[in-house]
């Protein structure tokens, strides 16, 4: 287990290394630079000198080589730089929204896990039952329904009902509170983005228990527990369910990986400050610093969060042995 | 003559009723089946069955509610929301329909290469999969757009390019398997040449994991479409999209014309539900087995 350990965290290297250089070179095609930005995007007349002082104090005007190695190297030292276009380090820029990410994602998570696993399993159960077909329904609706168009009815759902109940409308404070100052405000705002992806979330996860259940429970050992006489409910929730969890792990595993980077359009229907309005943010302003560490992150998330999920497939099944 | 006309009607029965048998079969599957039809339908005729013109603003009937002149209202510029819907399907088909195919036919056939070559090549591709694997959909869509700029176009490029990895792995896992049969070593042995090996040999029998991925992309590629035009980064103004048509006013007016909001909303959940409950069905029907799709 360890050697395995070991040995994927070594494949990380290439993986991430690759990520490296395709958000590297991809970024610096992008036409125009941050300097032409700051100087000549209002249009007013300026000193082409400023520019090409800009350039030579940021160290874009070296070559590209060069500045890739140097902001690579910056990662071994755990120098990951400062912002181009706020000239703080990158590491206070990124902290507190990723803060935020992560409280949805986990939030997100719960509510999926708390929806998915119990109506997942009952129509499983019940395969083929009005109550199968409604929960697929709900959940394949679930998967189409845009989250950010989600995110807009919920908004108008609150508004409607608090105009009914207290005759002013409310949405939910834009102000981000920490959790540990005022867990209940920071609720108010943080629970509408949660229920809007955690619903998707929840969809997916739910089709995933379905299916896997449905598989684990035509197993001889099922027919066995059922013959010596062990009851329904234990057979489900004590034979069947543990063996069913290995694909749904996966699927919650990725999904939250992908919440970490991949909430921009939520973020912006719930005016969020979070790590995905960050990076729409830096890649308009051509912050290369900015947009390189946040793809770097969100690769790192995601490899991370694969060798986590088979880690946790061992736990789960004493059968896989890694070696 | 006669014997011709003989000869051809049982063919035409038994066709129905091998339709009429699936349907029976897969209810869910026969009805969205329709539904895309019926899409494809309103999409090639929008021009015909579009009420208005699409485009053409009116500034006295500005977010009009739901009326008989304007079934679903109009918008803040005063066009009529079901003209803009039903040229909207247009985009989103043309986006999810090339994007799909492209990108699993590309996925495909790198892929079945990756699983036939294997040694090196194999594991080279693979890493460079996971790097596209691992940086975010939405994400990649972003960088791509603002290389390329916005417009249908280089929308449709900024969805196809993660559907590649996407697909390649599904594919090449099932090729994997079928490299260990003999006829393809048959087929080596043979003297043909491993072009022709993957491409008449190998990809034909991974078409069953293809087409679910190809109807299951066309959903996320609609899906993927609204989003990033709601950002302002996929189709402009005033092309008729239904991401699009959630952006500004949408937003700006959801408390007192929420049916600006509502509608394009319901339009994309309805396409992509279409899209996906017939991909189910499709999967069911070709190979159960595939359920992580």
């Amino acid at each position: 287990m360890h050697k395995y350990l070991v040995k994927r965290t070594l494949m990380m290297i290439p993986t991430l290394f690759g990520a490296a250089v395709l958000v590297f070179f991809l970024m610096h095609m992008i036409p125009g630079d941050i300097c032409q930005l700051r100087y000549a995007g209002s249009g007013g007349s300026f000193d082409a000198g400023l520019i090409e002082r800009c350039r030579a104090e940021l160290g874009i005007d070296r070559p590209l080589v060069v500045q890739f190695f140097e902001w690579i190297g910056g990662f071994f030292v755990g120098d990951f730089g400062t912002s181009m276009w706020t000239d703080r380090p990158i590491t206070e820029e990124i902290a507190p929204r990723a803060a935020l990410s992560l409280q949805v994602a986990i939030m997100a998570t719960l509510v999926a896990v708390l929806i998915a696993l119990p109506l997942g399993a009952i129509s499983a159960v019940r395969q083929n039952s009005w109550i199968d077909y409604t929960v697929r329904c709900i959940s394949i609706a679930g998967i189409a329904m845009p989250s950010f168009w989600l995110g807009i009815l919920i908004m108008l759902g609150l508004l409607w009902v608090s105009n009914a109940i207290f005759g002013y409308g409310w949405i939910p404070p834009i102000q981000y509170v920490s959790p540990i100052e005022d867990p209940i405000g920071n609720l108010t705002q943080l629970i509408w983005p949660a229920l809007a992806t955690g619903y998707r979330y929840s969809a997916v996860a739910t089709r995933m228990t379905r299916s896997a259940l449905l598989e684990v429970l035509r197993e001889d050992y099922i027919r066995t527990a059922r013959a010596k006489g062990v009851i329904e409910k234990l057979v489900v929730n004590r034979h069947a369910l543990k063996n069913a969890m290995l694909p749904v792990v996966t699927v919650i595993g990725i999904e939250f990986a992908f919440l970490m980077g991949g909430l921009v359009v939520t973020e912006q229907v719930f005016n969020l400050n979070g790590l995905g309005k960050l990076f729409v943010e830096s890649v308009t302003n051509h912050d290369y610093t900015m947009t390189q560490s946040l793809v770097m992150l969100v690769a790192f998330i995601f490899v991370l969060m694969n060798i986590l999920i088979d880690v946790i497939y061992a736990w789960l099944d004493p059968r896989i042995r890694y070696s | 003559m006669t014997a011709v006309v003989a000869a051809a009607e049982p063919a035409e029965k038994s066709r129905l009723r091998r339709l009429g048998r699936m349907c029976r079969r897969q209810p869910l599957g026969a009805i969205s089946g329709a539904l895309i039809v019926l899409m494809a339908l309103v999409a090639v005729f929008a021009d015909v069955v579009a009420p208005q013109d699409p485009l053409k603003m009116n500034f006295i009937d500005q977010l009009v509610g739901p009326s008989a002149t304007y079934l679903l209202g109009t918008d803040e510029l005063g066009r009529d929301i079901l003209s803009r819907l039903i040229h909207g399907s247009r985009t989103a088909l043309l986006i999810g329909f090339v994007s799909a195919a492209v990108g699993a036919t590309l996925g495909l056939v790198l892929g079945v290469t990756s699983a036939y070559l294997g040694g090196i090549f194999d594991l080279v591709f693979q890493r460079v999969m996971d790097v596209f694997m691992a940086f975010p959909l939405i994400i990649m869509a972003l960088a791509i757009v603002s290389v390329f700029g916005a417009g249908t176009w280089n929308v449709i490029i900024a969805i196809t390019i993660p559907f590649v990895p996407k697909c390649a792995r599904v594919v090449r896992s099932s090729a994997l398997a079928l490299r260990e049969i003999p006829y393809i070593d048959a087929a080596r042995a043979a003297g043909f040449s491993h072009a022709r090996i993957v491409l008449r040999h190998m990809v034909p029998n991974v078409m069953a994991p293809y087409l679910i991925m190809v109807t299951s992309f066309i959903g996320q590629a609609i899906l993927l479409e609204a989003s990033l035009s709601y950002l302002g980064l996929g189709v402009q103004e005033p092309t008729p999209a239904w991401g699009l048509m959630l952006r500004g006013g949408a937003e700006q007016f959801f408390e007192s014309a929420p049916w600006v909001a509502i509608f394009p909303g319901l339009a994309i959940t309805l396409a992509v539900f279409a899209f996906n409950l017939f991909g189910d069905s499709l999967r069911d029907a070709l190979d159960p087995k595939l359920r992580s799709l």
